[in-house]
């Protein structure tokens, strides 16, 4: 029988304050490991997507405003700008690539978004990677009434290849205002997770000629994706429009434009860090205050182990350790509390971003929170074992009745 | 030299009205390798404190206890707490049986302080003692006998020299009581360990060869006590 089992032995005795305790702790660890994780892939993920493209070429806005509707398609649109804008950016020799996109439609809530057919046949929307569709679909071609569905809306309306479906107006989903025009399923997007996977994608005329748009609309889209073929070249278009022109906004380089928005937000992580930092510091007091508790039915046992021959240094590190095996299988119990609590914020952010974070990505946090959180609770445990440290042993021996 | 040997051995405790009481005063008390020997003391006589103070689980104010040539007086802590684990044996009126663990744990907790654990001989004393079908029940599932009698297991585990009873069957009856000394100095017997019990039971103290009053080897209690003439009980 060595140190471990008779620790093992008194969390059996005190078993409903141990899982009591225990929850507590994994409650504290599981939160704090997913504040963590959430607060880094967000950082890591939001500033990596871009659909491919460095910059945004909108109407005059905020560049945030700009990056939001156009790559993660949130937000409204800040205006329309001219078909020309488009051209001429296009034809300048610093840009690669110029996709426009055109918005103003849903179906069922989710986003319309007009592009031309070279989106998903010439551009990357991650290095190595092209867009592509599921089985027998294909990408939609320019001129027809044909829509390219995100993976994640096929999913949530369980759209089909062949499904035809009408488009309604406005990027608010409202039954009354649906368009006249008739769409036709061709191609499932696979999943990308990105926001490309949460919108329904069609040709831009489609969008831009849709019935009971202005006419206008048709020699207007919302935006222009660009690539550029030198970094230098943002540098330079960012002077023409920002600076020099009053019309446009080249929202540029868009990671650095969500890192801005991130750290704009970043006090809620502190925020919820310092509340997760809270409960582990309440947790480890719980568990202080349950062993400390229990010392006094706890002498006597401690009294015998003495007069068995147990030093007060073994009496002293069995509490600490008890303390510590509460603390570890909390953390054994965190983990399951973190994936239940990552995989609800996971679906919360895919459904209203697209983005999918890795709810199962190792992350040194696993490895800190629970060595952190062990290491707080044998530094509660110490009080309780202090106390059992100074059990005298002679008039403990004795039955208190 | 005998197994235990003691001179001038003093204690005192604190009233709570600040006063100094002396408990034990013991000039002189030795006790042989395997020997029997009982010592008659009232309530409050300082036979536990006697005890406790061999066991080294109580620090003398002043004086010599010597096991095996071993100055208790002389040793840290730890070490009286290694010793007593290592070559005392405890059996206390109360049992003092650990109620998380099973007869069988509790013997092998009393191993697992001392030399190390036998898990074999620690079964073999519980059979010896008449529970070898009781090895995985818990005290409570035990009758006071029964708990005793793992007691008595639990003392000899680590196969000591001395074993110390204090009131052994001052909690069974009549019946059980006679069985439990029978099978304490069978025990001890057995295993080469000398025993020393104190009772006030004469009913105990008769099936001693050897029976001191601690009134007579404690100056301490022949103050606190009217001495008491007690017959000497044949064995």
């Amino acid at each position: 029988m060595n140190l471990w089992q008779i620790v093992f032995r008194s969390l059996r005795q005190h078993l409903l304050s141990t899982l009591i305790t225990a929850g507590s702790i994994a409650l504290a660890g599981g939160l704090l490991i997913a504040v963590w994780v959430v607060k880094t892939q967000a950082q890591k993920t939001f500033t990596q997507i871009n659909g491919g493209f460095d910059a945004v070429l909108g109407a005059r806005s905020s560049p945030l405003q700009l990056v939001l509707n156009s790559i993660f398609h949130l937000e409204t649109s800040p205006g329309n700008i001219e078909w020309q804008d488009y051209l001429d950016i296009k034809a300048d020799p610093n840009v690669a690539f110029a996709a426009p996109i055109s918005v103003g439609d849903n179906y069922r809530g989710y986003r319309l978004v007009g592009t031309l057919p070279e989106m998903f046949t010439q551009n990357e929307f991650a290095p190595g990677h092209k867009h592509s569709v599921d089985g027998k679909g294909r990408f939609f071609e320019a001129g027809y009434q044909e829509a390219l569905v995100g993976s994640y809306v096929a999913q949530q309306l369980k759209l089909k290849v062949g499904d035809e479906f009408h488009p309604y107006h406005g990027l608010n989903f409202n039954e009354k205002e649906a368009h006249e025009e008739s769409y036709t399923v061709v191609g499932i997007l696979k999943p990308a997770n990105t926001p490309a996977d949460r919108v329904i994608w069609i040709p831009l005329e489609g969008l831009q000629n849709m019935s009971g748009h202005t006419e206008k609309a048709s020699t207007e889209v919302s935006a222009v994706l660009l690539k550029f073929k030198s970094p230098i070249a943002g540098k330079l278009l960012q002077m023409k429009y920002d600076q020099q022109g009053t019309r446009l906004t080249l929202a540029w380089p868009i990671g650095t434009i969500m890192a801005q928005l991130l750290d704009k937000v970043s006090w809620f992580d502190r925020v919820l860090a310092l509340v997760a930092y809270l409960v582990a510091i309440v947790a480890a007091a719980s568990i202080l205050a349950s062993i400390y508790n229990s010392m006094n039915e706890r002498r006597r046992e401690i009294a015998i182990l003495r007069a068995l021959g147990a030093t007060r240094g073994t009496i002293f590190l069995s509490v600490v350790l008890e303390a510590m095996s509460i603390s570890a299988l909390g953390m054994c119990i965190a983990f399951a509390v973190y994936a239940a609590l990552m995989t609800t914020v996971a679906q919360i952010i895919r459904a209203q971003t697209g983005v999918v974070l890795d709810v199962f990505a190792l992350h040194p946090v696993m490895i800190l929170a629970p060595a952190g959180i062990i290491a707080l609770s044998a530094l509660a445990g110490i009080v309780p074992a202090f106390k059992a440290y100074c059990t005298d042993v002679a008039t403990n021996l004795v039955p208190n009745s | 030299m005998s197994l235990l040997e003691i001179s001038e051995l003093k204690k005192t405790f604190r009233a709570p009205d600040g006063s100094i009481h002396a408990v034990i005063d013991v000039p002189d008390f030795q006790l042989e390798e395997k020997a029997h020997v009982a010592l008659r003391g009232e309530s409050g006589s300082g036979k536990t404190t006697l005890l406790n103070l061999i066991a080294g689980i109580l620090k003398p104010d002043s004086g010599e206890i010597t096991i095996s040539g071993r100055r208790i007086s002389s040793l840290s802590e730890p070490q009286r707490d290694r010793l007593r684990a290592e070559s005392i044996g405890y059996i206390f009126q109360t049992f003092n049986l650990l109620q998380g663990y099973t007869a069988l744990e509790n013997v092998l907790l009393g191993m697992s302080f001392g030399p190390g654990v036998d898990r074999d001989f620690a079964i073999a004393l519980l059979k010896r003692v008449g529970l070898s079908e009781k090895l995985k029940h818990y005290p409570r599932q035990l009758s006071t006998g029964q708990q005793q009698r793992v007691a008595v297991a639990r003392a000899l585990a680590n196969r000591p020299k001395l074993v110390l009873a204090d009131e052994p069957t001052g909690n069974l009856d009549h019946q059980n009581s006679r069985e439990a000394l029978k099978l304490i100095r069978e025990a001890c017997r057995e295993n080469d360990a000398a025993l020393l019990l104190v009772s006030h039971d004469r009913d105990v103290l008769a099936q001693f060869e050897s029976v001191l009053d601690l009134e007579k080897i404690n100056r301490a209690a022949r103050a606190n006590f009217s001495f008491q003439t007690v017959p000497h009980l044949p064995a």
